[in-house]
């Protein structure tokens, strides 16, 4: 089984996000940026089933500027075997991404695309959803457990409640949660291997996808900061205030 | 609890920026270290040191090692873990040589990832380190078959090591050591005597333990001229690596230390150990002191690491804390009170910190560079030059960093007030970590005897004249640049000093070599100020050049104004340094030794 592992490079977890002070959105001048760490376990869970025999070739993808072949170089040092970089320096939006994405998996042809269920820096939690049903192919999303047998995919999802055990036909896309299994370290010999992996440089246009936004960003604000609070005397206050404002 | 965030973006700046390592990529460890590939493994080591290793710390210092009823040692819950990943992925061969299976990158590059290990966990570094310290002396001094059998398990980290040269009436003067060697028919040694402070002497993370222990043969000379050193294994090991029996080592004792308390200091037993000479009867000490210079990196990396890590938590601290307000006005007008950072005085225990933890690190990252000149330049010159270097700052690296990085960790402990004295906040446990860096692998006061007896006037002083002549050449090249004129003038005035007080010692050491004991301690502090003033004059150059090509990035703007500190603040202690100098041995003396 041949599978497509997306990766994006966000701002780093660690970050403190400010905003620009125009509104226009986030700054991302001289911060740290890393591999989303929702597709990090993407990537972990690829790299098991090819070394589990499950996948036969896992190939990562990354869309944006430049700077993003360092993330694909780190899926490489994971263990992923090799990558394709469709650069641009524009913004891409989850339709876009799951576009461009179709036209790889019609040329790959990989019986399963793995990518993590959301990115942390918007949050949009759409490209797997959108990248399905182009290809309308099943999906599987917020997976927390993968078995493959025979031509399907049981997949375990993280559900409000608990988790719901559905059955999937190959070719899938998958989208993971963060408790489907925990990302290793690269190791030292594997980053250096990583260097001499191949990298293809593709551009939006390659395929035939326009990229340009669908959105327009009103406007970026930082969340209100608490104000202070009001002490009551008695739950018979609580609940009366609680029904002014509208609570309850 | 602590946290640690590995300084990637000061490690990138010196090693890109700074000391250009791409200017070297033709060198046989360089090749594979584009900078791409530096980032990457940088990152990776600070994401394993950050993740894995910091949690470990205080782990490590509340529960210590333990030396079970059978006498094996155990330590503390999830080092062995985090060793198994950490060798299994390859780190401890960073630098190694690929002959035997290390990976053959720059040593310079290994000293930053252990910057970053070390700041995250001291305690835990040193298994890791002392096993290279031993594989080192073996890569230096091993007969071929000695190479082929120890080496690659060492370099895997399958199989740590330890040194073994302190007894308990011998520390500095190894002459007086009394563990005896006896030689058998098939050639091997019977090696018995005990050992005490030995670091990562016994413990439960690796299948074989190779103790380096220093031993006289029996009937050899007395003193430091009879000293071998010999390769003893905790189980014998078979011509194919096999691990057989035990091998008469026992761990006799933990000691109680005062920190680093994850690592397993021992008081080793030798009864008959079956051993094996490394080079030539009677010559161990040789070998010994070329390790002992890498070893002595290790440790001055140690002070700055511990100065990194309280730094940074005091800076955290500082920022959070809300206590008084500023003497200038209110400055966090929400709040109840102002952050501590408001404060100048909490302001220059930072400062100092940050100043001598950046400083520091272009130092160390320096001196690693010309070990990685020295071994692998094809220059024969640049090869000698860097030996020089090597010889002359080591001393200088261990004694000034530990001492200053000791110091910082003091301050960043007074930056919590009462809470830096409670365990719970960790600052107590940088203090006590760092402490020992001042101590062990040759107390600082040796270190500094080193320096002006030995050292500084080896090959007629040409180590010295060297690094003098390279620095007037850099204050020259960059006459006339107003932005760097403080840092200039900083550099010259702390070269003429360290000259000034070179002649000094010149002067009058001969007469009275009391005269150069009483100021070893001063000189050491003084040369490493002049460092520092080099190292802080480069980094502003480096930093003043993409400031006026316009950068948006505020670190070279941060660069320049922590610059400007050091200078300012911190040089000037030279002075204090040149004039306890110049007083010379009387007033050290003066006083009658059944006086005191």
């Amino acid at each position: 089984m041949k599978v497509l592992v997306p990766v994006k490079r966000v701002l780093d977890f660690n970050v403190k996000v400010r905003v620009k002070s125009d509104q226009s959105g986030v700054d991302l001048a001289n911060v740290k940026m890393s591999m989303n760490p929702f597709d990090e376990i993407s990537v972990e869970e690829a790299v098991r089933m090819q070394e589990a025999g499950t996948a036969t070739e896992t190939i990562a993808v990354s869309i944006g500027p430049e700077k993003c072949a360092e993330t694909i170089r780190t899926s490489l040092a994971m263990g992923i075997d090799r990558g394709i970089h469709v650069k641009t320096d524009a913004e891409v939006e989850p339709l876009a991404v799951a576009k461009i994405l179709k036209a790889i998996v019609e040329e790959e042809k990989p019986e399963l695309v793995l990518l993590g269920k959301q990115a942390i820096d918007d949050d949009s939690n759409q490209t797997g959803q959108m990248l399905a049903a182009l290809l309308g192919w099943p999906q599987a999303t917020f997976a927390n457990s993968i078995t493959k047998d025979g031509d399907s995919l049981t997949v375990g999802r993280e559900v409000d409640g608990g988790i719901q055990t559905i059955k999937v036909s190959l070719p899938a896309v998958v989208t993971v949660d963060l408790r489907l299994n925990e990302p290793r370290y690269a190791s030292l010999p594997n980053i250096m291997k990583a260097k001499r992996k191949p990298i293809d440089a593709k551009t939006p246009d390659d395929y035939g996808v326009d990229i340009s936004p669908r959105l327009t960003t009103l406007k970026v604000a930082e969340p209100a900061g608490r104000t202070a609070g009001v002490k009551v005397a008695d739950a018979a206050e609580l609940v009366s205030k609680l029904k002014e404002e509208g609570v309850i | 609890m602590p946290t640690y965030k590995a300084p990637t973006r000061e490690q990138k700046f010196l090693l890109h920026e700074v000391l250009e390592l791409s200017r070297f990529s033709e060198l046989e460890s360089f090749k594979e270290a584009d900078p791409e590939m530096i980032d990457a493994i940088l990152e990776e080591s600070a994401k394993f040191s950050e993740e894995v290793l910091t949690p470990l710390n205080r782990v490590g210092d509340e529960h210590g090692c333990v030396r079970n009823d059978d006498g094996s040692v155990t330590t503390p819950p999830g080092f062995h873990e985090a060793f198994t990943q950490m060798r299994q992925n390859g780190w401890m061969g960073l630098s190694a040589d690929p002959k035997y299976g290390g990976q053959g990158l720059p040593g310079v590059l290994g000293i930053a990832c252990g910057e970053m290990t070390s700041s995250a966990n001291m305690a835990f570094t040193m298994y890791p380190g002392l096993t290279g310290g031993a594989s080192k002396a073996i890569s230096i001094g091993g007969s071929d078959v000695q190479k082929d059998l120890y080496l690659p398990k060492m370099y895997t980290g399958e199989w740590t090591g330890t040194m073994n040269l302190t007894e308990s009436h011998c520390g500095t003067d190894l002459g007086l050591l009394k563990t005896k060697a006896v030689l058998q028919d098939n050639g091997t040694y019977k090696i018995t005597g005990e050992k005490i402070f030995i670091s990562a002497g016994d413990h439960d993370m690796s299948d074989n333990i190779i103790h380096l222990v220093l031993a006289r043969i029996e009937g050899g000379p007395e003193g430091v001229k009879g000293i071998s050193l010999f390769i003893v294994p905790k189980f014998t090991v078979d011509a194919d690596g096999n691990v057989g029996a035990a091998n008469g080592v026992t761990c006799g004792s933990l000691e109680e230390k005062m920190g680093i308390h994850g690592n397993s200091t021992c008081v080793m037993n030798f009864d008959d150990a079956v051993g094996e000479l490394i080079g030539v009867e009677h010559k161990g000490l040789r070998v010994m002191f070329v390790m002992m210079n890498e070893a002595r990196m290790g440790v001055g990396m140690q002070g700055l690491c511990q100065s990194e890590v309280s730094y940074q938590n005091a800076v955290i601290y500082a920022n959070d804390r809300l206590q008084g307000r500023s003497l200038t006005g209110v400055k966090n007008e929400n709040g109840p009170a102002d952050p501590i950072i408001v404060h100048p005085d909490v302001r220059r225990m930072l400062m100092d910190a940050r100043a001598f933890n950046e400083g520091g690190r272009a130092f160390l990252y320096w001196l690693a560079l010309q070990e990685d000149l020295e071994k692998y330049s094809p220059d024969e010159k640049v090869r000698e030059r860097a030996d020089d270097f090597l010889g002359l700052m080591t001393p200088v690296i261990k004694g000034y960093l530990t001492d200053k990085g000791f110091e910082n960790c003091v301050n960043a402990q007074q930056v919590y007030g009462g809470h830096g004295y409670i365990e719970e906040w960790g600052m107590s446990q940088f203090v006590r970590d760092a402490r020992i860096a001042q101590i062990y692998e040759g107390a600082n006061g040796i270190q500094a005897l080193d320096l002006v007896g030995r050292k500084l006037a080896r090959n007629g002083g040409r180590a010295l004249m060297g690094i003098s002549a390279e620095i007037a050449a850099f204050v020259k090249e960059n006459e006339g640049d107003e932005n760097l004129k403080p840092f200039m003038d900083g550099l010259s005035d702390a070269k003429n000093k360290l000259q000034t007080g070179t002649m000094w010692l010149m002067q009058n050491g001969m007469s009275n070599p009391d005269n150069a004991g009483a100021g070893s301690v001063d000189y050491m502090h003084m040369m490493g100020l002049a460092m520092l003033s080099y190292m802080w004059a480069r980094m502003a150059k480096v930093a003043q050049t993409q400031i006026d090509a316009g950068t948006d990035d505020p670190f070279y703007a941060d660069k320049i104004i922590t610059g400007k500190y050091f200078i300012a603040r911190m040089l000037p202690q030279i002075d204090a340094h040149l004039a306890k100098l110049h007083s010379g041995a009387e007033p050290v003396m003066a006083l009658a030794a059944d006086r005191f």
